[in-house]
């Protein structure tokens, strides 16, 4: 595609980079932007630049903070003895928003699997011993993987390197999606399901 | 929740009536209507006969029996590929994207996995080159099995993907532990576990799998060879080995060695034997030809069975290919409606009709 101007080219240039992005996108945004109002844009790149240069991670559980203990780590309201163990910030999001959770954070950064060349000690499950042998009130992790080959194997894993610690390891349970149908379900969730049925 | 119906209460007379090629390998844009009976598909060589019969192949099995790498069915120049595919009320789409996804549909609504696919519109191709099945590696032989039984059993294909995939992060694991000069005994384990819990049953399943071939492979051979030889299919495993498990537990120090796992049915071969010799060696060509329709036949009765209707048969240039002996054993099959819907291609459609008067035979041309 041929620009008018070499500075909407530049700019369409960085905007596609982004994931999910097309160059035709990048050009309506670009124009767009240039039809706001100038503060408008200001806005948006101060607040990328502070992103990008300000966003930290939390010591305490490796979760995208503000500050060095992030907020939840550093709230008097959350529950200290549960400890959710999870692949990644986007997980964290998803169980905040259920408001189902009361218990703190511990963001892996990833997944094991070696085919990547990801494997235990590029995660955060070191610091994941550490922080239980440091904290005598943390008394259950909640091992809340995905539940496909590569989560299972981390879970696995993390179950093993904790087995000698004081704490009780749980897992969140797989069934049927609300709204689906039992018919429809593949054999492993529905046998899952039976496997780790509840009291009704 | 909006998911494919997988559950069909009337499994006869399912046929393909109807296909549209588009950017298929040498077709840019193509409908063809097929008969229910004998489709016999003429044109000159290299006017895409066997890729008709490979676009069929694909709808039904999610690949090529040509190319192992999906790209390559894709039309030179072109970025896409549509097969549509009409099964009575069903309607069947592949699309594949090149460098992108491969998608099938049914009734317009994406199936989740293909795994959900394969095997309901079951397929039994008979190619002449076939006999790479003989002289090949166990991995061809291994193949050649796999491609049944997940036909047959949409589990055997699930558990065939995920050995696959914990196979592959141990061998890579094992890689990591040579080249970072560690070990990591906890992890390791874990991918045996998986190695062994999914490998058991597919040991399973292969064993109970050739033990209901075998009579019929026997049977078909006898007819085609007027039963002059002995035949025989050997499954062997490190899984008929009492203490495997242990054994493979044990082997870790050669798998260190190797960087790779060096047990498992990952291994498993499938010998063909013939007056207690193997084919390889000591058949003739046209013995390890008929091993090989044999084993194709065997292969059609157990679809027939498990999935309760006639596969659809794809008979790739078989009057060049087989002697006439072997030609007039299926041409009398073909007769006594043993088979469904049939795919047939010749370059001399003369020679088909001659061979097959008996029969209506509706002929797709090609140009
Ligand atoms: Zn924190």
């Amino acid at each position: 595609m041929n620009y008018p101007s070499k500075l909407i080219e530049d700019a369409v240039n960085e905007i596609s980079r982004l994931p999910g992005i097309g160059k035709k996108s990048a050009l309506r945004l670009a124009l767009h932007l240039l039809k706001s109002e100038k503060n408008q844009t200001q806005h948006l790149s101060d607040a990328l630049i502070n992103l990008v240069e300000k966003t930290t991670y939390c010591l305490e559980c490796h979760n995208i903070s503000d500050s060095d203990i992030c907020m939840i780590c550093s709230s008097h309201r959350r529950d200290m003895s549960i400890l959710a163990v999870v692949q990644d910030f986007k997980d964290v999001l998803a169980i905040e928003n259920t408001s189902q959770f009361q218990g703190k954070y511990h963001v892996l950064g990833g997944i094991i699997s070696p085919i990547q060349g990801i494997g235990p000690n590029d995660l955060n499950i070191e610091s994941l011993i550490e922080r239980i042998k440091a904290n005598s009130e943390i008394k259950e992790i909640i091992l809340a993987l995905s539940p496909t080959m590569e989560g299972d194997t981390t879970a696995f894993y993390i179950k093993k390197k904790l087995k000698d610690l004081d704490v009780k390891v749980s897992t969140i349970a797989r069934g049927i999606p609300i709204g689906g149908d039992l018919e429809y379900t593949d054999e492993i969730t529905l046998g899952r399901s039976i496997l780790s049925r509840i009291e009704f | 929740m909006n998911k494919p119906k997988f559950f069909r209460t009337f499994v006869h007379d399912m046929h393909l009536e109807k296909l549209q090629l588009s950017n298929f390998r040498n077709y840019e844009n193509q409908f063809f209507e097929f008969s229910e009976g004998l489709n016999c598909i003429v044109g000159k060589n290299g006017s895409g006969k066997t890729n008709l019969l490979d676009a069929i192949y694909f709808l039904s099995l999610c690949k090529s029996s040509i190319h192992s790498q999906d790209a390559l069915s894709i039309k030179f120049d072109e970025d896409y590929t549509q097969i549509e595919g009409r099964f009575g009320e069903e309607l069947i789409t592949c699309s594949l994207i090149r460098g992108g996804k491969k998608s099938f549909f049914y009734d317009k609504v994406p199936y989740e996995k293909l795994s959900e696919h394969i095997g309901k519109y079951p397929v039994v191709l008979i190619a002449p080159d076939d006999t790479d099945l003989i002289r090949d590696g166990s991995e061809t032989r291994r193949k050649l099995f796999d491609g049944i039984l997940s036909q047959i059993d949409a589990d055997y294909l699930k558990l065939y993907l995920s050995y696959n995939k914990s196979l592959d992060q141990r061998n890579s694991l094992l890689k990591q532990f040579a080249e970072h000069n560690y070990f990591d005994e906890d992890l390791v384990r874990i991918y045996s576990d998986q190695l062994l819990a999914t490998g058991k049953k597919i040991h399973a399943f292969r064993k109970e799998f050739v033990e209901t071939l075998i009579p019929l492979f026997k049977k078909h051979y006898d007819e085609i060879s007027d039963g002059r030889e002995e035949v025989n299919i050997v499954y062997t495993s490190d899984w008929f080995d009492q203490n495997f498990e242990e054994a493979f537990h044990k082997s870790i120090g050669t798998d260190l060695a190797a960087q790779r796992t060096t047990k498992g049915i990952h291994k498993d071969d499938f010998e063909f034997w013939m007056e207690e010799k193997p084919v390889k060696k000591f058949g003739s060509q046209g013995q390890k030809k008929s091993f090989i329709m044999a084993i194709r036949m065997a292969q059609f009765d157990i679809l027939t069975q498990t999935k309760n209707q006639k596969p659809i048969l794809l008979l790739d240039d078989i009057f060049d290919k087989l002697d006439e002996k072997r030609i007039q054993k299926l041409v009398e099959m073909v007769d006594a409606g043993v088979f469904g819907q049939v795919f047939l291609t010749d370059a001399r459609p003369n020679r088909t009709k001659e061979l097959l008067k008996n029969i209506s035979v509706k002929f797709v041309e090609i140009v």
